[in-house]
């Protein structure tokens, strides 16, 4: 009996699973952020928003609005993350666009590369770094040796010899690059590949050099994927307190996720903590409503021509 | 290719950064291996080939307590979340595709949100559920395998749709009509199709969980539910010995050996060859 009962059931386990911890818990959040502490300082939820006590959040919005440590820190989590995204950008379109459209009968081979890196261990990756770039390491002999590490010192970006690991802002931010490029390069990939060749010959027969082909016509028909990828490592990144924790381990460098995690999982401010996570959350949910918005219309445009 | 009849135009030098961004992204982590198998204390080095920091009697990966319980932890959970979210996830996956009537298009974007919430974000509304709703429970093995569960599952149901896609109806609609009732056709005719996608799914989820690092951290009682990724984030900077190298190396060969089994099993049995299976994969 093929009842749409049968189905719904069917799939009853795993939507009870998704409602208890998916989404009371990040109720939870919301209820602690409203909620009060006891003498103890832990965190008491108030569930019903009938009972909700705004103090804690007045408290972190006063903090924005006299521009103290949230807003600091808040300002320069999106200073990072802007410079981040850009570097992955230049790092990521060309070899994106190479695979894509360049690769040949290798593209398989390229593709299979350009994947291994998201099924090695982030905090290997990490851990890679944090050796080549010890004081003594192989990484920061080969900087030194090739004239590198004088430019960034030179420029104000490395404050010493040899002080990679001393809590540099550069080094997070190439930490950042490092860990989350690959995420970008696929989407690119994909939406670089469904370009279809006609329009690009099209732009060249029609008289177009290679350049204006390709800022004309690739560089828009791919913007959807280009979208997608800064999203995609936007996210994390936003999220993100072990990377400067491990590169940096420095408070010039403390990021939303170092405040975040100082307050929830290490401290005893956990309803300041679910506050600054709500505030977070608010934040990516409005960058995730730009981005679907921007992409709906984007296919829409494409699907009308 | 193109750039062979013109070796100095715009591929060339894409070839170039290409190989050496692929370079660039590999060859830190190579070196990382490398040095777990270094014969000495140094992790910066190079002083001789030894396997002393994987068997030898002090301080390594099979005989150091730590070392050795922070994989066994990480195995463990591995496996638990490996057997609750790949059938919940099979589950929900045959449930959504065939949901007819309201509900389903709710029940499918909660589905995709895990995929896209901050690790951060899980962890401290995971973290405060168990410290307060279910105070039973509180942090400790059950809540970081719950955890684990909670994201892995959205990965299981993905790729299980996909496969339930490409299969289409018609295989069940032919058991239908040849009289199979309705339990035969799932478990004569739809579940023998989707077993590549339900390997390839417990792979990715085994992965996941043994690389996964913030919902595991939060969610941790005390030293005994220390795992790999936590051991890695805590002693990276401090490490005494390339012992630390070395647990990391058995996490990625386990990892890898994982996928490239999934990869070759997807390969042999669903069909479309290489393109499927690393789509299947990639998620």
């Amino acid at each position: 009996m093929h009842s749409r009962w049968t189905w719904r059931l069917v799939a009853l386990p795993g939507v009870v699973w998704l409602a208890v911890f998916f989404l009371v818990a990040f109720y939870a959040v919301i209820a602690v952020a409203f909620g009060n502490q006891d003498t103890l300082s832990q965190p008491v939820p108030f569930w019903n928003p009938l009972d909700w006590n705004v103090g804690y959040v007045l408290d972190v919005l006063r903090n924005f609005w006299h521009r103290e440590q949230y807003l600091t820190v808040s300002i320069r989590t999106i200073e990072f993350v802007a410079l981040s995204i850009l570097l992955c950008l230049l790092v990521g379109y060309p070899v994106a666009y190479f695979t894509a459209r360049h690769a040949g009968r290798w593209k398989g081979v390229f593709l299979l590369l350009l994947i291994v890196p998201f099924w090695i261990n982030y905090l290997m990756r990490m851990l890679a770094w944090i050796n080549l770039l010890a004081p003594n390491g192989w990484g920061t002999r080969v900087l030194h040796d090739i004239g590198i590490e004088r430019v960034f010192i030179w420029t104000g970006l490395l404050s010493a010899r040899g002080g990679w690991l001393d809590g540099q802002p550069s080094a997070v931010i190439i930490a950042f690059v490092y860990g989350y490029v690959p995420f970008l390069i696929l989407p690119l990939v994909v939406a670089l590949d469904r370009i279809d060749q006609r329009q690009i010959d099209a732009a060249r027969d029609l008289g177009a050099s290679p350049f204006s082909a390709f800022r004309r016509v690739t560089l828009p028909l791919s913007k959807v994927g280009i979208l997608a990828g800064c999203v995609l490592v936007a996210l994390p990144m936003f999220g993100d307190y072990y990377t400067p924790d491990l590169v940096s381990a420095s408070t010039k460098t403390n990021l939303i996720g170092n405040q975040i995690d100082q307050f929830t999982r290490q401290g005893s401010q956990k309803v300041t903590g679910a506050v600054l996570t709500l505030f977070l959350s608010a934040f990516l949910l409005l960058l995730m409503f730009y981005y679907l918005r921007t992409t709906r219309a984007a296919t829409r445009v494409a699907d009308e021509e | 290719m193109s750039w062979l009849r013109n070796p100095w135009g715009r591929p060339r030098w894409l070839l170039i950064i290409t190989i050496l961004y692929i370079l660039w992204s590999i060859l830190p982590v190579a070196i990382a291996v490398l040095f777990a198998f270094n014969d000495g204390r140094s992790r910066t080095t190079w002083q001789g080939f030894s396997m002393k920091w994987f068997t030898g009697s002090s301080g390594s990966v099979f005989h150091d307590p730590a070392l050795q319980g922070a994989l066994k932890h990480t195995l463990f959970l591995a496996v638990i979340c490996v057997l609750i979210a790949t059938p919940l996830g099979v589950a929900l996956a045959l449930g959504l595709q065939r949901w007819r009537g309201p509900g389903g298009g709710t029940i499918n974007t909660v589905m995709l949100l895990p995929l896209v919430t901050p690790e951060i974000v899980m962890g401290v509304a995971l973290l405060l559920l168990f410290l307060r709703v279910f105070p039973d429970i509180g942090v400790g093995t059950p809540a970081q395998a719950i955890g684990q569960v909670t994201f892995t599952l959205s990965y299981v149901v993905v790729i299980v749709r996909g496969r339930l896609t490409s299969i289409g109806p018609e295989y069940e609609e032919a058991a239908a009509d040849l009289g199979a009732p309705p339990r035969d056709q799932l478990s004569r005719v739809v579940l023998p199709l989707l077993v590549p996608a339900i390997i390839a799914s417990a792979a990715v989820a085994f992965a996941l969980s043994i690389d996964d690092f913030v919902v595991t951290q939060y969610l941790s009682g005390n030293a005994s539910t220390t795992t790999v990724s936590m051991l890695l984030y805590s002693s990276a900077r401090g490490a005494p010995t390339p012992a630390l190298n070395a647990l990391a190396t058995v996490a990625l060969l386990i990892t890898l050996a994982t996928l490239a089994l999934a990869f070759l099993v997807y390969r042999r049995f669903a069909g479309g060859g290489e393109a499927a299976a690393v789509a299947a994969l990639e998620v």
